[in-house]
């Protein structure tokens, strides 16, 4: 009676090595549903943008994950990634190729990482970064409802995390938990969208620069829409200041997957 | 049961199908170089329709634009931009250059489209290369060139103006930003460079 048939371990053992397999890779999404938004940046006539539904990780990809896909893609460790990809600066701070050093925790954000290196690893994922407007979407978003961006305290909120040094170092997971169930879209780290490079604050666009004229031109006081502009205006800016290249230390990445 | 074990199988390589695909070394001659637009793998379609890889281009100084036909703001400039340069190229180099515009609409921007644009605007000799790719693929491009894009509404993108210029290796040599500027100094880059292959 107890001799279980060869095949069925082989068999178990099979679906342990795809279970784990599967866990290592597998980062816990939450599903965000469709709906519409006005971007605080780049539309002429304040249009709603249609969000189609769409899956994203609910914290940004850590060290650990990130050294575990390293490790299986050795061409993107720090030695062997090529110029074209990623500037001097990737992963500069990590102590060796596959080893992130003592100074950085495990859970930590995974930064210093180039666009094309963090689109790479989000494909490996059998996923993709998130675009723009799905990132802006997510994160207008605090504990509560689905749009608090003309909450008061959300703005400081953001705000003061702009502020705030050296918050790359913390663990994912410490901020607060929004609406979706989506935790660190502020507080923790700027992240990569994958289409950063769609923003024009040059004037190259006339239809761009709305914003601007709101911010720079606006009433004397001081009122919760301004800081909302404001808070955009940064993350907007920053965006526009990268290039796919670039790797600079308080950015990092999540991915994202269009529902099935 | 065998099947159930070809379908672990399968799902197994699946999983890690990412690892395989690891940049392969190109035969021709030299390997591509660390900061070549070469090591892109991605792949595009011409005017003509026939599917091609970048490095295809490979030994070849390219000139490179984005563009998409439907533009009827900056484009136009930028295209007779492009045409001017190649006007002035000297004749003894003209064989080792490629003219290649690559289009931000590749949902507009059939092979066919791109053809009859080229056609058009007198962009029809064996120069001038006219390429589409997915959207995933432009994007990407689009980074290396440093080229941002934007679709503002059906038919119109707001864009940078940016011709840059890349060696017979695919190393950007130079950039030229704007409309309607001065083109002596990229005309001269792409010279020198295409003198360094004859």
């Amino acid at each position: 009676m107890f001799a279980i048939p060869k095949t069925k371990i082989i068999l178990l053992l099979f679906s342990l090595l795809i279970a784990t397999s599967m866990l290592a890779q597998d980062a816990k999404m939450v599903s965000i549903k469709r709906g519409t938004y006005v971007p605080l940046y780049g539309t002429t006539d304040k249009k709603a943008v249609a969000i189609q539904g769409f899956n994203i990780d609910v914290y940004p990809v850590t060290n650990a994950q990130f050294v575990a896909f390293l490790k299986k893609n050795p061409e993107y460790s720090r030695s062997k990634i090529k110029g074209l990809f990623a500037e001097k600066s990737y992963l500069a701070h990590w102590e060796s190729d596959f080893n992130y050093g003592k100074n950085n925790l495990s859970n930590a954000p995974a930064t210093n990482v180039s666009w094309f290196v963090a689109k790479k690893y989000c494909e490996c994922q059998g996923k993709r970064l998130p675009t723009m407007d799905e990132w802006e979407y997510v994160a207008m978003a605090d504990e509560k409802r689905i749009d608090a961006r003309t909450k008061e305290s959300f703005n400081h909120y953001i705000l003061a995390w702009y502020e705030k040094p050296k918050t790359y170092a913390n663990t994912v997971g410490d901020t607060f938990k929004n609406y979706w169930g989506v935790y660190d879209m502020h507080g923790l780290v700027w992240e990569w969208t994958s289409d950063f490079n769609s923003i024009f604050l040059s004037g190259e666009s006339r239809k761009d620069k709305d914003t601007d004229k709101n911010l720079f031109c606006g009433s004397g006081s001081i009122n919760a829409t301004d800081l909302m502009n404001y808070a955009a205006f940064m993350r907007y800016g920053f965006r526009a200041s990268l290039k796919a290249k670039y790797t600079t230390r308080n950015l990092g990445f999540r991915c994202a997957k269009d529902l099935k | 049961m065998k099947k159930v074990f070809l379908g672990l199988f399968v799902i197994l390589l699946v999983l890690q199908s990412c690892n395989s695909n690891k940049n392969t070394p190109n035969n021709a001659n030299k390997p591509i170089s660390e900061l070549s637009i070469y090591n892109l793998p991605s792949k595009w379609t011409n005017q003509n329709g026939e599917n091609i890889e970048m490095k295809e281009l490979k030994g070849k100084v390219l000139v490179m634009v984005m563009i998409y036909t439907s533009c009827k703001a900056a484009c136009p400039r930028l295209v007779a931009d492009m045409r001017n340069i190649e006007e002035h190229l000297p004749e003894n180099i003209k064989n080792n250059v490629k003219l290649v515009l690559v289009s931000i609409d590749p949902v507009v921007d059939t092979p066919k489209r791109l053809k009859s644009f080229a056609i058009e605007n007198k962009m029809d000799s064996e120069q001038w290369v006219f390429l589409r790719s997915t959207e995933e693929n432009t994007r990407e491009f689009a980074a290396v060139l440093a080229v941002n894009y934007k679709k503002i509404a059906p038919l119109e993108f707001s864009h940078s103006n940016i011709i840059s210029v890349f060696n017979a290796d695919g190393e950007l040599a130079y950039q030229q930003e704007g409309l309607g500027v001065n083109s002596d100094q990229t005309i001269q880059k792409i010279t020198e460079e295409a003198q360094k292959i004859n």
